[in-house]
């Protein structure tokens, strides 16, 4: 029985009326769209029965950019205008590419991520995915015959906020209406009806033109949820291709590839493509070089010899795998099932490493190029069917992390970014000083260190706290987040059960773009926050040293000698010293050192002192 | 006669309450579907005179006429099914539901 929402008057849609959505594969090389047809999910072809789109743009002065087929041929004669692989550059910033210098695009450093300058003007990577996205929005309506209602678009699983967002933001350049994102290894999983289990842990090895991505999911109660990632982003079907010229160029003494004219090159690459995929139905294939002004040069490949000359790239695809079980604490025959994703797992050789490695046949009936595009369009075509529902609802995130003020102006994360809502944690919490009867509670969000850089979203007081000695107190925090994203937060003292609560709507108060910038100041500024973190534990500590120190020369300072007793003093006053010019790390660090030295011997003596006093005049008997 | 969950009655009226407007729930029958007939929930800004209304747990629920007949003794809840949740209708007068529910035959 499906489940009805309230409509605006006049708006309740007839039954079975078809809302096109479809869901998008936005790839490093090649991108794709699929939609849900009659109950199956399919890929859509362009005009001329191609499916992939290569993730190329081609910009030219005064012309639409040009996408696809045609902007790839151009790619050698025109590099510095033909954007390719921008994926990899979403959401980064100038610093954050490497690679950058070998590329042949003008990149200019632009705040929050990099833009590039082309024959058409500053391009950023955003706008390069939205013409990507264009196409493919273009080729759906065109084949569906209407404008689609909104797509599911996937992105790799370790995409940070900010790559997510700015995934969105090139979906709503190009006109669409993102649904949710998804993540690929996530939307393999629904391809194969994984989903429809009642859990179990997947590993997705995805093999593609370019990259090489190794996830680990658990499925439980329906959710996906990412244990590991891995992989290798500079490892695909392309290096390959790459070893078969080398092996080729070295049977016919040509020299190595690099050395060959471009266009020779380009033809050796092509024939050693083809041999590679004739070798996934063939055990043996002929390679053809066409020479100008010679006979063609012609070469013999196995299966076997293949596999030998590919060993060291997929020994790499599994070393990648090993680590990313490791790091998801499992072995291998603990896996429920392993799904082959990317073009590259049509190899025969990549087939039987990974049956080798995870002990068990993969799943790999489902075109592994679609997988994730048909996987993404059955989650778009179950979100356009409850599209009526409550927009808020779609939410399932939280976006940036939660947490508490604590002493000396850091904070204490509670709910991490990315959990799934609704969401509820509780911590414990302890009072700073002795006889403290309230305690400020301040609720922050962001990823930064100390309060200062978050942004402050409530402030309560939990008053009432039986007094006791500094830290005695048990005082339980919750933070809960319901469906509508709503965070309400309470405070309780465990033993009196003196409490207070706070509600706040977080994800209101911020814009996406806020979002986005707030997150790569933090990743930006995280050896900043670590020290300035270890700063305020340190200033923290001598606070406590200062306060302990003079309370026990108040109560047994007739225990130490006039010379002692400067000793302490002086000890004490430069450590206070310290905290109040706001002395570097290191020096707040010696300070408090120093101090606790002096302090060492009166302490001792401080405890002989209450052992006489707790055992003078006691009988010996009513000691046993 | 039309009765809610105590739990449809909740969420009626947080939607009403998010809305800001609105009279109450309208109930209808709607003639499309593969098996016949269709439900619709729609929030309603002006009950017509021929509507009869219900009161359920403090909430309005308004029903025309022609529906109320397919409609009477109907229970409408609110479930959660997984990840999804909504109303459903338990409908006495209901024989089949087609195999998506979303439509049914007398």
């Amino acid at each position: 029985m499906a489940l009805l929402q309230i409509t605006e008057p006049g708006q309740s849609a007839a039954p079975h009326q078809h809302v096109l959505a479809a869901g998008i594969d936005l790839g490093t090389t090649n991108s794709l769209i699929a939609t849900v047809q009659s109950a199956l999910p399919r890929a859509l072809a362009d005009a001329q029965g191609r499916y992939l789109l290569p993730s190329v743009v081609r910009y030219q002065a005064e012309a639409t950019p040009c996408v696809g087929h045609e902007a790839q041929a151009q790619q050698a004669s025109d590099p510095r205008n033909t954007v390719v692989s921008v994926k990899r550059f979403m959401g980064r910033r100038l610093a954050d590419l490497r690679e950058a210098a070998s590329l042949p695009y003008e990149f200019l450093d632009r705040p929050g991520m990099v833009s590039l300058a082309t024959a058409a003007g500053e391009r950023s990577p955003v706008q390069v995915s939205a013409d990507i996205l264009g196409a493919l929005r273009e080729r759906a309506e065109a084949t569906l015959g209407g404008p689609l209602s909104g797509v599911v678009i996937t992105v790799p699983a370790y995409f940070d906020d900010a790559q997510r967002q700015a995934t969105k933001d090139a979906a709503r350049l190009a006109g669409l209406n993102v649904l949710r994102l998804l993540n690929e290894p996530t939307a393999a999983a629904i391809a194969y009806g994984l989903d429809k289990r009642a859990e179990g842990t997947f590993a997705i090895y995805d093999l593609g033109g370019g990259t090489f991505d190794i996830s680990v999911l658990r499925l439980s109660q329906g959710v996906f949820e990412v244990l590991a990632t891995g992989g290798d982003s500079a490892l695909g079907g392309d290096d390959f291709d790459a070893v078969i010229a080398q092996w080729f160029c070295a049977q016919h003494a040509l020299g190595a590839p690099a050395t060959l004219a471009p266009g020779l090159q380009r033809g050796l690459l092509a024939a050693a493509r083809a041999a590679k995929e004739a070798l996934s139905d063939a055990p043996e294939a002929l390679m053809n070089l066409a020479l100008e002004g010679a006979p063609p040069l012609q070469a013999r490949l196995t299966r076997a010899g293949f596999a030998t000359l590919g060993q060291a790239l997929i020994e790499r695809t599994l070393q990648a795998s090993r680590r990313a079980l490791r790091d998801a604490g499992l072995k291998a025959d603990e896996l429920d099932g392993v799904v082959l994703v990317g073009g590259s797992t049509r190899m025969p050789l990549a087939r039987e490493a990974v049956q080798a490695f995870f002990g068990r046949a993969p799943l790999a009936d489902i075109d592994p190029d679609q997988v994730v595009a048909l996987g993404a369009a059955m989650q778009a075509d179950v979100l356009a069917g409850n599209g009526r529902q409550d927009p808020w609802l779609l939410l399932d995130v939280c976006p940036l992390s939660l947490g508490l003020e604590t002493m000396g102006g850091l904070v204490e994360k509670i709910i991490p970014r990315n959990s799934t809502l609704p969401v509820a944690r509780a911590q414990e919490f302890t009072t700073f000083k002795d006889g403290q009867t309230a305690m400020a509670l301040h609720v922050v969000q962001g990823e930064r260190d100390s309060v200062a850089e978050c942004r402050s979203l409530a402030r309560f007081e939990l008053r009432g706290i039986p007094p006791a000695v500094a830290g005695a107190a048990r005082i339980q925090v919750t933070f809960q987040i319901d469906a509508d994203g709503l965070l309400s937060v309470s405070a309780r003292e465990q033993t009196s059960g003196v409490q207070a609560h706070v509600e706040v709507k977080p994800s209101y108060g911020l814009q996406d773009s806020q979002i986005a910038a707030m997150l790569q100041d933090a990743v930006g500024a995280a050896r900043a926050d670590m020290q300035l973190r270890a700063l305020r534990e340190a200033q923290v500590d001598a606070r406590r040293l200062l306060d302990a120190t003079e309370g026990a020369l108040a109560q047994d300072q007739a225990l130490l000698n006039a010379a002692e007793l400067a000793r302490v003093r002086q000890a004490l006053y430069r450590l206070a010293e310290q905290l109040e010019t706001e002395a570097p790390l290191e020096r707040v660090r010696e300070a408090s050192e120093a101090l606790s030295q002096e302090t060492g011997e009166f302490a001792a003596r401080r405890m002989n002192a209450s052992i006489q006093r707790a055992l003078s005049g006691q009988l010996i008997d009513s000691l046993s | 006669m039309i009765s809610l969950t105590p739990a449809a009655a909740r969420h009626i009226q947080k939607s009403l309450y998010k809305r800001g407007s609105g009279l109450g729930l309208r109930l209808a029958v709607k003639t499309s579907g593969c098996s016949g007939y269709a439900y619709a929930l729609e929030f309603v800004d002006q009950a017509n005179p021929e509507d009869t209304c219900f009161e359920a747990h403090g909430v309005s629920v308004i029903v025309d006429p022609r529906s109320l007949g397919m409609l009477d003794g109907t229970e409408l809840d609110f479930v959660r099914e997984g990840l999804n949740e909504g109303f459903k209708f338990n409908n006495p007068n209901a024989r089949a539901n087609c195999g998506c529910g979303e439509s049914f035959a007398v």
